[in-house]
């Protein structure tokens, strides 16, 4: 049982088990953290980002001021952004058989793997994940492909030349496997490759393992899976909530009798409570608008979105907030809202119940309907006629690199009034304003992250107690900014086994059986015999039958009757002869009994020692002797076969035959 | 015993004794015990019962019953104890032959229905109600009951075993107390016999390694020394105190958690007043010896007591702060701080233990600071609180709480891990630091504790009710830094803190948890309260959002949080209206607006909270002399009793009635009237002039039709006020006396309309349909009528009316005994209707 680990992000994990005879990949998460080293791409031509000084190395030289850019002390690569690929060199990843995918999140790497590597197996993953994967995707493929940029940069990725630039480039890791975005192409044939699953369904790979996917609680459509053999279970925990929120709660019982159970995307906030965030959130929110100011929301187009807006629903009219036009930006706005409303078996049990009533799940249906929630796919268009000010505009990307929020930062960064606020926890908020420093618009850092903190994990463990557990390294230590927080990490019976980028684990399990099925004749064709009570043996002659990792015992073929017609055979017709076997012997033989049996036979001379392993008996006469231990028996006489023979027969008489 | 009562109990007596009727609440006959009692409390005589043979003929037929229901024999049992309390009863019904057949040998004691535990705690409340006399005392010791007693000590009824406990104090005390006159000595001769018997019991029990029997003695030990304060218990403690020092220092019986308390009593006790030394050290020796959580109590009662000697007290305090000491010495670098004691009683490593774990720290820290809490709020504390070290130690809990500390000590880590996200332990640290603040000394750690505080007002992991207790907590120690503001640099200080506390009570108004945005009004009230002559916090809060964002608040969907920002904007309006000149232009605020929006949830608001909230700023405003800089008082007061007459929440009627008081005081004085009519008379205004003028102005002001329509409220305090009111604005027009005297009514149309308002006002909550503008000729507004009304009406005779509780009629013993015999009869009825 073998682990790649390809990502070296807790969150957005990608690892390779290697179980039986199968190569699984679990998950395929980009790390999008690199295109914080990058300028944003205004969507409007903006003066302030093209007026940018170029980078100028100490000693003078000006090569790379085409490629970098300063802005308030800090630079930037002036290029498209990158992003950060798992590990490709660690294992041939053609090799890998499935892809399984647990939440629209961890599938972003999807196309680079599918299309990149020689890859021709299968993607599992449910419905709304692929439905809302392709809607991240697409948001991403268009809000880059919207911003063409003639240049693409790759002088400062010289390792000499990365050596003399200034932190954070300086420290970049794996600025090698970078990347620039895939295509729509792409990610339409990376999308066909999946194969759609239900939550408890169980999926044979191969005959030699089952998969199945439980509701994972974290999101439309999120799933934690279990890879079992008959003897053998593996349970992959990624992103899972136990919170009340919209998608499906968690299945934990099915977790239970785990033999290693592995460890992924924990809440990347520990600290932070998202009900707390949330009332932050709003807190924050209405003291803008009431102040004037306009209200930026940088986010993704699904997932936590859903749960701000329902909160709004039912706070903005006590907070008088009614007629402030929420706004939500994105190509995929549309599609996002309307999924979320067909998904309904993917929902928790309240909002499923809506659906017979029949009302919309979300109550952001009612939002849209009063017009209180306006969508957009974009900046341009019908939203520059409709816009209003003040206003809350929702839009991506969180990274604040691309996307219609490039625009907002630009238009809104100057005022004071207007209020930034930072819900996903995926950027460092800091990191993503640096390129629009000095920024007078006010921040606000409220992440809401949904995933399992350390207290839920341990009372997790406790409840599903797997006999290993694999996890993260960043699990298994305080978080760095907080050493004194021994509470923040993974506390557990054996302690969790931790992984890094590239590396390769042998989990600490040992397959030790493997199940193998008799054919009906085979078996009707055993004798069983009883040798205790209750436990019988039978002797079994067949071929052992392999095909797609299930194993068969079937009656051996009969040797073919010679032809009466030939009387000589040909040597490569040659059957190997079936020799009568000789049976198998078993019980003890009590030493008394045996003696009295010999004596009864004629021997008077018998006599008995004791032996560490059992008795010699010494026949004096005949000299010879009978060694009895308790796996073997000797009989040691001097070219005397008739004797040899007797006193064999003897011995026979009281073992077991079959 | 009134005639209609003595008429009705035969008839009561027979139907309790009658088997075939089914048993009677226990209320009724609680309530009959009680009038029994009442009866017989001053009077010894035996007529009661000579005069009332049903009372015998009750416990007898009871007593023949060959199975009486437990509920009647417990009743008979109780009201034979009562009867027999005075010697000359007790005689009666021994001549009887009663009491041995209840309480004797031949009492229910051994049969099926002493199993009932209601049989038994009634045996003994008759035995206890019994024993107040010496004949009563030698029944019970010759009828072997002093063996029952001791027995249903115990009772597996908790009920039956602390009565019985009860009554062996009683027992000893009135044995020892009517038995001997001179001073008793340990010899165990010198007691009378049954205290004796009792005193060997107890020591017996404590000697006899029996857990159970030994917490008994000491339950018991205990009740005596904590109710007896004579002489002798200071002998009964000396033949017991070896044993209780054995208890402390052994563990062989589990009695320490039963020492704290009894201990506590013997030293409150006056007679261990000048106890020798021998006492003090079995305390201290306790304080060692018992676990924390068992000795705090202890240490907290000692504390308070006047009498205790100085280095008991001392240790004491230590045994309480010992756990603040252990957290600050976690905290702590070696020597950085010198910990909050010199030296520990006990082993610290006992404290340090129970804070290791999980399970006891959050109990422990709980505790202490609640006894902390509560020394903190007593005017004279014997001994000297440590206040520096205590804030710090405090705030050193509060970091741990929200994991901004880390320690630097293993310890200090796992009390950390124990503590993080606690909201116990932040509660009750909270509440202590708000009572520190009335504490000298902390002045150098202030600019480190509103770290703290604003750390916690800020931290979106507070959860509502910690929030609360951090607010209340900021506004006790914003008081505290604007005394010690005086210098230029901590007006700097005191400014940034100000203006950080409006930058987060803005965000606070805006939660979506109605919690929150309701104690964030309550604070800002309370800063309001405290801190509006400072110029400086007026310009922080007047140049902040907060004014504005309250006066939204008053259209919060959740009433509460209306209420509370009505509140918050009265209290505001001191700061912008009504101040002689504020700091900022003061045009911002429309009052009008404020006040027409008050003025509208007063009449338009649903719910009751809101509307009560706008009466009592109105009179907040009036009772301080700025309603008049809104407009006309007289319309102002018009037009709010008009408003509040007719609401449907009383206290919002009362909160109208309180109002008006105001107003005619205020009134009185303007008019050079004295409000107290005994007061020399002010010579300004001739005095008819001015009552002339009072009258008039109250008739314009609508007030005595709101006065009297109040008389006949359904609500009984409003009645009462209004009463109040008007006997006091009498006062104003008629000279005291002829207020047991009041005028006759003349026969003209005024008088006509008097008349009727007098029968009316008689029917009083009953009255119906009370004209909205005087019925039958009453005219509310005029002058002349309501002088007229003021002198006839017997006010005095409304007031003792309206006095008396609602339930006067059914209180009574008559209604009783009427109400049981009414339960009683409907059986027969019932039984008609069967067949």
């Amino acid at each position: 049982l073998f682990q790649y680990c390809l990502s070296g992000h807790p969150t957005l994990p990608c690892n390779v088990l290697k179980f039986k005879s199968t190569t699984i990949m679990l998950d395929c998460g980009l790390d999008m953290t690199s295109t914080l080293n990058f300028l944003p791409l205004p969507l409007v031509q903006s003066p302030r980002l093209s007026k940018l000084p170029g980078w100028v190395l100490k000693d003078g030289s000006t090569f790379l001021d085409k490629e970098l850019k300063e802005c308030s002390g800090h630079v930037f690569v002036d290029s498209v952004p990158e992003f950060c690929l798992p590990e490709t060199e660690l294992l041939d990843l053609s090799t890998v058989d499935v892809i399984l995918i647990s939440n629209y999140h961890c599938m972003m790497a999807l196309p680079y793997i599918t299309e990149y590597t020689g890859f021709t197996g299968t993607v599992y993953a449910t419905e709304p994940t692929v439905q809302i994967g392709r809607l991240l995707m697409e948001e991403l493929v268009n809000s880059i492909e919207r911003v063409p940029k003639a240049q693409s940069a790759s002088m400062w990725k010289n390792k000499e030349v990365q050596r003399l630039l200034p932190a954070p480039l300086k420290d970049a890791v794996e600025v090698s496997m970078w990347r620039k975005c895939y295509t729509m192409p792409e990610v339409n044939a990376a999308l066909s490759k999946i194969q759609l699953v239900g939550y408890s369904q169980k999926i044979e790979l191969f005959g030699a393992v089952q998969v199945t996917p439980l509701s994972s609680g974290y999101a439309l459509g999120s799933s934690n899976w279990i890879i079992q053999s008959h003897y053998e279970k593996v349970s992959y925990v990624s992103g899972s909530s136990l919170l009340t929120t919209h998608p499906q709660p968690m299945d934990q019982a099915s977790l239970k009798n785990s033999d290693v159970l592995i460890l992924t995307g924990l809440t990347q906030i520990p600290t932070a409570n998202p009900d707390g965030m949330v009332g932050e959130f709003c807190s924050n929110l209405a003291m803008t608008v009431r102040n004037g100011g306009n209200v930026l929301v940088p986010c993704y187009p699904s997932g936590v979105i859903y749960d701000l807006l329902e909160c709004l629903y039912q706070y903005i009219d006590s907070a008088g907030l009614s007629n402030v036009p929420f706004y939500f930006i994105s190509p995929v706005a549309n599609s996002s809202l309307e999924f979320s409303q067909i998904f309904a078996e993917w929902l928790c049990h309240n909002k499923q119940t809506k659906v017979y009533l029949p009302e919309p799940p979300f109550p952001h249906a009612e939002l849209i309907q009063t017009n209180k929630l306006k969508h957009y796919p974009s900046i341009h268009g019908d939203f520059s006629n409709d816009f209003k000010q003040p206003c809350v505009v929702f839009t991506g990307h969180p990274s604040l690199r691309f996307g219609d929020v490039v625009h907002f930062m630009e238009l809104w960064g100057k005022s004071s009034l207007n209020t930034v606020i930072f819900t996903e926890p995926d950027f460092s908020y800091l990191d993503a304003l640096a390129p629009y420093q000095p920024l007078a618009m006010k921040c606000v850092y409220c992440p809401i992250d949904t995933r399992l903190n350390f207290i839920q994990v341990s009372k997790l463990l406790k409840e599903v107690q797997p006999l290993h557990v694999v996890c993260p390294e960043q699990y298994t230590q305080p978080p760095p900014t907080q050493s004194h927080r021994t509470d923040l990490m993974v506390d557990c019976q054996p302690p969790a086994m931790s992984y890094r980028r590239a590396e390769v684990l042998t989990l600490p399990y040992k397959r030790r059986y493997e199940k193998i099925e008799i054919t009906p004749d085979l078996a009707d064709s055993l004798v069983p015999l009883e040798i205790k009570p209750g436990i019988s043996l039978a002797t079994v002659s067949a071929v052992l039958h392999t095909k797609d990792n299930k194993h068969v015992l079937q009656l051996p073929p009969k040797p073919p009757q010679p032809p009466a017609s030939k009387k000589r055979k040909r040597v490569s017709d040659d059957v190997p002869e079936c020799k009568a076997l000789k049976p198998l012997l078993s019980g003890s033989i009590p030493v008394d009994q045996f003696v009295q049996t010999l004596e009864k036979h004629g021997f008077s001379d018998v006599k008995v020692e004791d032996t560490a392993k059992g008795h010699i008996v010494l026949l004096q006469e005949a000299e010879t002797l009978i060694q009895l231990e308790e796996d073997s028996t000797h009989i040691i006489c001097d070219n005397d076969e008739p004797l040899r023979v007797k006193l064999r027969d003897l011995v026979l008489k009281f073992l077991q035959k079959f | 015993m009134t005639r209609e009562c003595a008429v009705l109990l035969p008839g009561v007596c027979a139907a309790l004794a009658d088997p075939r009727q089914p048993g009677l609440d226990d209320t009724c006959l609680e309530k009959l015990l009680d009038w029994f009692r009442s009866l017989t409390w001053f009077d010894p005589s035996v007529e009661l019962v000579q005069d009332n043979p049903c009372l015998t003929e009750l416990i007898s037929s009871v007593l023949a019953l060959p199975e009486p229901s437990p509920s009647i024999l417990s009743f008979t049992l109780q009201l034979a104890g009562i009867l027999a309390a005075s010697e000359n009863r007790f005689q009666h019904l021994q001549q009887e032959k009663l009491l041995g057949r209840l309480f004797g040998r031949d009492g229910p004691r051994g049969h099926a229905v002493w199993e009932d535990a209601s049989v038994r705690s009634g045996w003994v409340k008759g035995v206890h109600s019994m024993v107040h006399h010496q004949p009563a005392l030698h029944f019970l010791c010759s009828g072997g009951g002093m063996d029952v007693i001791f027995a249903l000590q115990g009772d597996p009824s908790l009920f039956v075993s602390s009565a019985a406990s009860q009554l062996l104090v009683h027992v000893l005390t009135f044995s020892v107390d009517s038995e001997t006159s001179k001073a008793l000595s340990t010899k165990d001769c010198e007691w009378p016999a049954c205290a004796q018997m009792i005193k060997k019991h107890v020591e017996d029990s404590l000697q006899s390694g029996s857990a159970s029997h030994v917490e008994q003695s000491l339950r018991l030990l205990t009740s005596l020394f904590g109710s007896c304060y004579a002489a002798w218990t200071e002998v009964l403690w000396s033949d017991i105190a070896k044993q209780i020092e054995c208890f402390l220092m052994e563990e062989t019986v589990q009695a320490q958690h039963m020492l704290a308390n009894l201990l506590l009593n013997v030293a409150r006790s006056p007679v261990f007043c000048d106890a020798e030394g021998s006492f003090w050290a079995l305390v201290t020796s306790a304080l060692e010896h018992l676990t924390p959580v068992q000795a705090c109590p202890l240490a907290v009662g000692l504390l308070k007591l006047c009498k205790c000697p100085q280095d008991v007290r001392i240790q004491a305090l230590t045994v309480l702060l010992q756990p603040m000491d252990c957290i600050l010495r976690a905290a702590s670098q070696p020597l950085e701080y010198a910990g909050l004691l010199d030296e520990s009683v006990s082993d610290p490593v006992t404290v340090e233990s129970l804070l290791s774990s999980k399970t006891s720290c959050a109990g422990l820290l709980c505790q202490t600071l609640a006894h902390l809490e509560k020394l903190l709020s007593l005017k004279h504390l014997r001994v000297d609180l440590p206040y520096m070290s205590l804030l710090r130690s405090l705030m050193t809990i509060l970091q741990f709480c929200n994991g901004l500390l880390s320690p630097a000590s293993p310890l200090g880590s796992t009390i950390s891990r124990n503590l993080i996200n606690c909201f116990r332990v932040q509660k009750s640290a909270l509440d202590v630091l708000a009572a520190l603040s009335e504490k000298k000394g902390c002045d150098t750690l202030v600019g480190s504790l509103f770290d703290i505080l604003l750390a916690y007002l800020e931290s979106p992991n507070t959860s509502p009710t910690v929030l609360k207790k951090a607010f209340q907590a900021t506004s006790k120690w914003l008081v505290c830094l604007q005394e010690l503001s005086c210098s230029n640099s901590q007006c700097q200080q005191t400014e940034k803190i100000l203006e950080d506390v409006f930058v987060v009570l803005q965000k606070r108004l805006c939660s979506p948890c109605w919690e929150v945005r309701d104690s964030s009004l309550e604070f800002l009230t309370a800063m309001i309260k405290c801190l509006r002559d400072q110029d400086g916090f007026r310009q922080c809060l007047l140049s902040s959002e907060v004014p504005r964002l309250t006066e939204n608040l008053l259209e919060d969907p959740e009433s509460y949080v209306r209420a509370s920002a009505v509140t918050a904007v009265g209290h505001l309006a001191f700061v912008t209206y009504f101040a002689p000149e504020s700091p900022v232009a003061g045009n911002q605020y429309n009052k009008e607006n404020t006040l027409a929006k008050l003025q509208e949830i007063l009449s338009t608001d649903s719910e009751g909270f809101p509307r009560r909230a706008v009466i009592s700023i109105f009179t907040k405003w009036l009772r301080e002399g700025c309603a008049g800089q809104l407009e006309d008082t007289e319309q102002f007061v018009s037009r709010v009793i008009q408003t509040v007459e007719h609401d449907l929440d009383w206290e919002v009627r009362l909160g109208g009635l309180e109002l008006a008081e105001v107003f005619c005081s205020q009134t009185i004085c303007q008019l050079g009237l004295s409000e107290c009519p005994y007061a020399p008379a002010s010579s300004a205004v001739p005095a008819c002039t001015a009552q002339n003028q009072l009258l008039r102005v109250f008739c314009r002001a609508k007030l005595f039709g709101f006065l009297f329509r109040s008389l006949c409220d359904c609500d009984k305090p409003v009645g009462q006020r209004a009463c109040d009111i008007l006997i006091g604005l009498r006062g104003n027009f008629y000279p005291m006396s002829t207020l047991e005297n009041p005028r006759e009514i003349e026969d003209s149309p005024a008088g006509r309309g008097i008349a009727w308002l007098q029968r009316t006002l008689r029917q009083g909550s009953l009255a119906q349909n009370f004209p909205a503008d005087g019925g039958d000729g009453v005219d509310f507004q005029d002058p002349e009528s309501m002088m007229v009304a003021l002198g006839a009406i017997d006010l005095l005779e409304l007031h003792d009316e309206l006095n008396k509780s609602s339930d006067h009629v059914e209180e009574s013993p008559q209604s009783l005994l009427q109400d049981i015999l009414a339960t009683m009869g409907t059986i027969e009825e019932n039984e008609v209707d069967c067949y």
